[in-house]
């Protein structure tokens, strides 16, 4: 039998990723305040899960709406209780399927969405008053929006009756997600006008998910993590106030979204950490009294960028670990990866045992029976207190520079992500940090693995250029140039531009003669 | 044996990294730009959001020794062959300037894009050591 290879030091590291030193062990801390309590370190509920479980909301998108509308269907028929869609990245840019820089990238990384029909396949049979749809979108997150919209009109289902999150978080796009397409400012003036549009229109939906979570995928460790998404929290209210958004309401209907990562014990100090800032933000810097508004309430996702293409099974255990952490965290609705991440798109099998993994959490390991489980424990509150500790000085550095906009201007963040990812992949490479199965305990004999990513339809780009094209020539010419027209103006004018999206949808132009027209009144955004 | 290899670089090994396409996974190459830079290889990179043709233009006029392509989004079946096209349609000669890609790409793809002219394909979890070992081998050949 060939030996494994890499054998590392076969005691504890003692050091979080974030580079916060653990003692081997720690005195018995302050009795804790209780669940639901402001700040809310300890949850933002009392009874927590015995209450309702955390949402068990999956990310999916491949294909054509049609095969994603499948997966959904699938999903839900498992046992999971919402739905998330992962948009292509035409669609995410604001092109259309059969615009010319859309080749090689249709269905690829989530479903094309390019007109309200697509959006009707998508949600077909979805009984969409009971299930919540959170829709990572951002530079065309008012299109999609308005899509949806004219969509659940045509099925006679009214827009407050809608319940769901867009992420429209364009702050983190510029940082490390890269999906932006409109200029800074500009970016942020569409998504106060989502915050408008949602309240007057969608009452009950979230209108932005402040995303530590793709932040932390390009390198970031956990301290970044939270402060760099607080601060564009911070930024977010601060854009809402100047347009007089009333922050009360505001505040109630934001969400996060952060990544639930390897080290268990910094994890779920970190979510305890980010909701007690949050709440000490929302009262202190915005001097809103009410602790209802001061809740966080957020969505996790396991961490994608810690599975690995080496012994793929091995994932299945790094994603209990990091659901597990969420769930000790708090977390109110979570996506669980499948062990395939690494290789490509996650194929139905390891779409159900990723499901499977949460629910295995909720019903068999007892973790959601009392709220904040690992609360009082002398460790989880000594780096519940150093992450809360590491991120105020991060955030006042981002005060001095400034702001979290000049901030990301001057290219502070991403340099800071760019320069820790790099740190991460040096100290992997000595051998410092183990990765168990790729540079420690390699088995160099195996080549087998169990693992098998979806695979696309070859056809499949053709398929949708002429359905698409077809849909085209159906609108008569005269109409589409009316509604081109009608929008220019309108976004011109300074209205909303939701609003004005939603009769665009309504009237039949696509994602990409939309964004054409924003992208002419609104210029492009350059690195 | 070459003259880099006997310790007299005539000059430093240039490598032009790219990532064609609407793909923005970009920590990888990020990597790899100061893993490269550290290892005293010249890098220069192309950013987000270009077109193989664009791609292939500078590592024409940079007269690069070693051109890399990165792509996590799946779409590496069409981004990665149409970039060697351009480049060769660049008259960059695929012989002497080394062509290689990276991210997820399945093995089953690796065939096919070796067809197409790439010599390495590195996938998830490669050490940057392998990347500089096999530009410095590729390219004093």
């Amino acid at each position: 039998m060939a030996p494994a290879s890499g054998h590392p030091p076969l005691k504890a590291r003692g050091r979080t990723p974030s580079g916060i030193e653990i003692r081997p062990a720690y005195p018995a801390p302050r009795p804790p305040d209780m669940p639901g309590e402001f700040p809310f370190t300890r949850g933002i509920h009392p009874d927590m899960y015995r209450g309702r479980f955390w949402t068990f909301r999956q990310y999916a998108g491949f294909g054509s709406a049609r095969a994603t509308n499948e997966r959904f269907r699938y999903l839900l028929a498992q046992g999971q209780t919402g739905l998330s869609v992962a948009f292509d990245l035409p669609t995410q840019i604001g092109y259309d399927s059969d615009d010319p820089l859309a080749i090689g990238e249709v269905g690829k990384v989530g479903v094309p969405i390019s007109t309200v029909e697509d959006m009707e396949e998508l949600l077909e049979g979805i009984p969409l008053e009971s299930v919540s749809i959170s829709m990572t979108i951002n530079s065309t997150a008012a299109m999609l929006l308005a899509f949806l919209v004219a969509a659940a009109g045509r099925r006679g289902v009214p827009a407050e009756k809608l319940r769901g999150t867009v992420q429209n978080d364009m702050l983190k796009e510029f940082i490390s997600r890269r999906t932006y397409r409109f200029p800074i400012q500009a970016s942020l003036g569409i998504t106060v006008d989502i915050f408008e549009f949602c309240r007057e229109r969608i009452p009950d939906w979230n209108p932005i998910s402040v995303s530590g979570y793709h932040m932390r995928e390009a390198g970031s460790n956990a301290v970044q993590e939270v402060g760099f998404t607080l601060a564009n929290g911070i930024a977010y209210l601060e854009a809402a106030r100047e347009r007089e958004v009333p922050l009360e309401e505001l505040t109630r209907r934001m969400s996060f979204f952060w990544n639930s990562h390897n080290h268990l014990l910094e994890e779920v100090a970190k979510f305890r950490a980010a909701r007690r800032l949050w709440a000490t933000i929302v009262r202190d810097r915005f001097g809103i009294a009410d602790p209802d508004c001061a809740r966080m309430r957020f969505h996790a996702q396991t961490a994608g960028s810690t599975l690995t293409f080496q012994e793929p099974e091995n994932n299945a255990v790094r994603v209990t670990v990091q659901a597990l952490a969420a769930v000790l965290g708090g977390t109110q609705s979570l996506h669980t990866n499948g062990i395939d991440e690494a290789l490509g798109l996650p194929g139905r099998i390891s779409a159900r045992t990723a499901l499977r993994t949460q629910q295995i959490l909720a019903h068999e390991s007892g973790a959601g029976d009392v709220a904040d489980p690992l609360g009082g424990a002398p460790a989880i509150e000594a780096l519940t207190d150093a992450v809360e500790d590491g991120v105020r000085k991060l955030i006042g550095e981002i005060d001095a520079m400034g702001g979290m906009l000049q901030a990301i201007e001057d290219g502070y963040p991403q340099k800071a992500i760019e320069e820790e990812a790099y740190r991460h992949q040096r100290e992997v490479e000595s051998g410092e940090r183990v990765i168990v199965g790729v540079n420690a305990f390699r088995d160099v004999s195996a080549r087998e693995t169990s693992a098998a990513p979806e695979v696309l339809s070859p056809t499949l780009e053709r398929d949708r250029m002429r359905v698409l094209q077809r849909r085209r020539k159906r609108r008569s010419a005269r109409r589409v140039r009316e509604l081109r027209e009608d929008l220019a103006r309108e976004i011109g004018g300074g209205s909303n531009v939701v609003e004005a999206l939603v009769r665009a949808a309504e009237g039949g132009l696509t994602l990409g003669e939309m964004s054409r027209i924003l992208a002419d009144a609104l210029g492009e955004h350059e690195e | 044996m070459s003259a880099r290899k006997a310790g007299k670089p005539p000059r430093p090994i240039k490598v032009l990294l790219a990532k064609p396409g609407l793909d923005g996974h970009d920590r990888g190459i990020q990597v790899i730009i100061r893993g490269l830079r550290d290892a005293g290889m010249e890098v220069i990179y192309t950013g987000l959001r270009v077109t193989p043709k664009a791609v292939a233009l500078a590592a024409a006029q940079e007269d690069v020794d070693a051109v890399g392509v990165s792509n996590l989004s799946g779409a590496h079946l069409t981004v990665l062959p149409e970039t060697a096209r351009s480049l060769e349609e660049a008259g960059v000669d695929l012989s002497r300037v080394v062509l290689f890609g990276g991210g997820t790409i399945p093995e089953a793809d690796h065939r096919s894009l070796r067809k197409a002219g790439y010599r390495a394909l590195f996938g998830p979890g490669t050490p940057l050591a392998d990347i500089v070992s096999f530009l410095e081998e590729e390219v004093s050949r």
